[in-house]
């Protein structure tokens, strides 16, 4: 490997005064105080939110307003912080839903635990789960930080997905029994 | 009313020097509390931030415009800051000397505000200064023998504080202070060379120097001791890049670090105070104290004179204040050798070599 070697320069007079630096130093500063600050007047002015944002875990519908959670409970198990607590239930049989699996009857999300690491929305097989924009958590009480299902579905909205897995998978099923009578 | 007014300024009787007293002691703490804010507005400048703008009153806040701009400009902010001292917990640690403790700052800060008293702000239509002490011949003599006590609370401070943190910020602290007191001196005597020239007999008194550069400034006839004292008033007010006694990156908050409310308060004043001054006399002696411009010393006559020269005199405080902060944001703190060096190596055989040749122009040549 060739090596280059650099002759170091001895310092002229003017600048063992260190004189000429403090100027070009004061020049340095004095043209930041020109420039525009960059502070973000934050209650007032919001930062834009960049795509994939990991911000507060939701829980989404789909464009039918169905309820894209199926309760398998693969969050609530991957969760690191163990935020996540679901309790399972079923769906009636009345509903017109009821060709899915399950439904969680409550599903909450500690966020004094959450730790935004969006394992729960990579793990999640029916896209149910997502980080969204929501960036600020507030709350008075230990109470108020913990996410009912009711809270996570206003949060979280609607997917606007188009591939509908499960009325596929009821058309399908209706489509196999109707051939064999 | 008239009369009244004129006792104030004017007459020696006790009651109203005392009054006189407490008013400019007044000014100078509210020019200290305004000097913070400067401090933090031009800190966020140069830091590409925008500093305090949130601070208002009621009372403020509804007024319309001047109320957002007194907000936006931060002007509630200096009253704020200093009521925060006021309603703090006062902590004394069980470890330290309690008397001596209580004492530093007090000793730190009386130095400060009985040096203004000396201080000359604008010449009177009469002719005198407009100081609390006018006319003290000795003026500067005792300027620097009073500011220069200011170092005995910051040495009390670290002592008392029992606290190696706190003791080596206070020995750094006097020895600094100790070293450039010697090159600050001799920075300015060429200066009373000049104002006590045969012809210009102006002695040691402030006004003196300020009326010898009626013709040029001292900072462009004596530019060499005009940088010895700034780099020197900069030491002295232990201001960056000299800011030896507090170091808070190595320690901690250095002699301040068992001070808290009121009592680290009062260091706090001490050292804008120290600020102010150390700018006056570097305004004093070589910016042409209240002078307008070089050559120009005064604009119209009496009362308006007055004025004018006053106006002038705080402009540069302002701009001179704003230079330390701004100072304090180019140049990164000296190391402890580095500061004994530049003083006793530098500074010192510059300032005598200064103070020789202004000798000799002067007897053969001036």
């Amino acid at each position: 490997m060739a090596v280059k070697v650099i002759q170091r320069r001895p310092l002229s007079f003017w600048e063992r005064t260190y004189l000429p630096q403090v100027l070009g130093g004061l020049r340095v500063t004095w043209r930041n105080i020109l420039r525009p600050p960059v502070t973000l007047q934050y209650p007032e002015q919001r930062p834009a939110i960049p795509n994939g944002y990991r911000g507060v875990p939701t829980l989404v519908r789909d464009p039918n307003g169905r309820e894209k959670c199926v309760s398998c409970q693969l969050c609530e198990f991957v969760c690191p912080p163990k935020a996540i607590r679901i309790t399972p239930g079923e769906i009636a049989e009345s509903s017109e839903n009821a060709h899915v699996e399950k439904a969680p009857k409550e599903f909450e999300i500690n966020m004094l635990r959450c730790i935004y690491c969006g394992l729960c929305q990579e793990v999640c097989p029916e896209e149910a789960i997502w980080l969204q924009n929501q960036y600020s958590m507030t709350g008075k009480t230990r109470a108020e930080m913990v996410n009912n299902k009711a809270r996570l579905y206003e949060l979280g909205g609607t997917l606007p997905d188009s591939h509908l897995k499960w009325d596929h998978k009821k058309a399908e099923a209706e489509r196999q029994s109707g051939g064999h009578h | 009313m008239e009369t009244f007014l004129h006792d104030l300024l004017a007459s020696s009787a006790l009651p109203f020097v005392a009054a006189r007293g407490v008013i400019l002691i007044g000014i100078v703490m509210t020019i200290a509390g305004y000097s913070v804010l400067l401090e933090r507005k031009a800190s966020a400048w140069i830091q590409g931030r925008v500093g305090p703008n949130r601070t208002t009153t009621p009372f403020v806040s509804w007024i319309p415009f001047v109320g957002t701009f007194l907000r936006l400009g931060g002007f509630i902010q200096p009253a704020a800051d200093g009521g925060k001292f006021l309603f703090k917990e006062e902590p004394m640690p069980s470890h330290v000397r309690p008397g001596y403790y209580v004492l530093a700052p007090i000793v730190a800060l009386a130095p400060a505000l009985a040096t203004i008293a000396m201080l000359p702000f604008a010449l009177l239509p009469d002719g005198t200064p407009l100081a609390l002490c006018k006319g003290a011949d000795v003026g500067v003599l005792l300027m620097f023998a009073v500011s220069s006590l200011g170092v005995y609370g910051i040495a009390l401070a670290g002592w008392a504080s029992n606290n190696k943190y706190s003791f080596l910020g206070a020995v750094r602290g006097s020895a600094q202070l100790i070293s450039y007191e010697l090159a600050m001196g001799l920075a300015v005597l060429p200066v009373f060379l000049l104002a006590s020239a045969p012809g210009n007999d102006h002695g040691l008194n402030l006004a003196g120097i300020v009326a010898s550069q009626d013709g040029l400034w001292n900072i462009l006839r004596q530019p060499l001791a005009g940088l010895v004292f700034l780099v020197c008033i900069f030491a002295e007010t232990n201001r960056h890049p000299f800011d030896m006694p507090e170091s808070e990156t190595d320690l901690v908050g250095g002699f301040h670090t068992e001070y808290g409310a009121f009592k680290f308060g009062l260091f706090f004043v001490a050292e804008y105070g120290h600020m102010i001054i150390g700018s006056s006399l570097f305004i004093l002696m070589f910016l042409g104290g209240w002078h307008i411009a070089p050559g120009i010393p005064s604009v119209g006559t009496g009362v308006v004179a007055t004025l004018a020269g006053l106006g002038a005199f705080l402009a540069k405080l302002g701009l001179f204040l704003f230079f330390f902060v701004w100072v304090r944001w180019t140049i990164p703190r000296f190391r402890y050798d580095q500061v004994m060096r530049l003083g006793w190596n530098v500074l010192l055989p510059l300032a005598v070599a200064n103070l020789v040749l202004t000798f000799l122009y002067h007897a053969f040549a001036g």
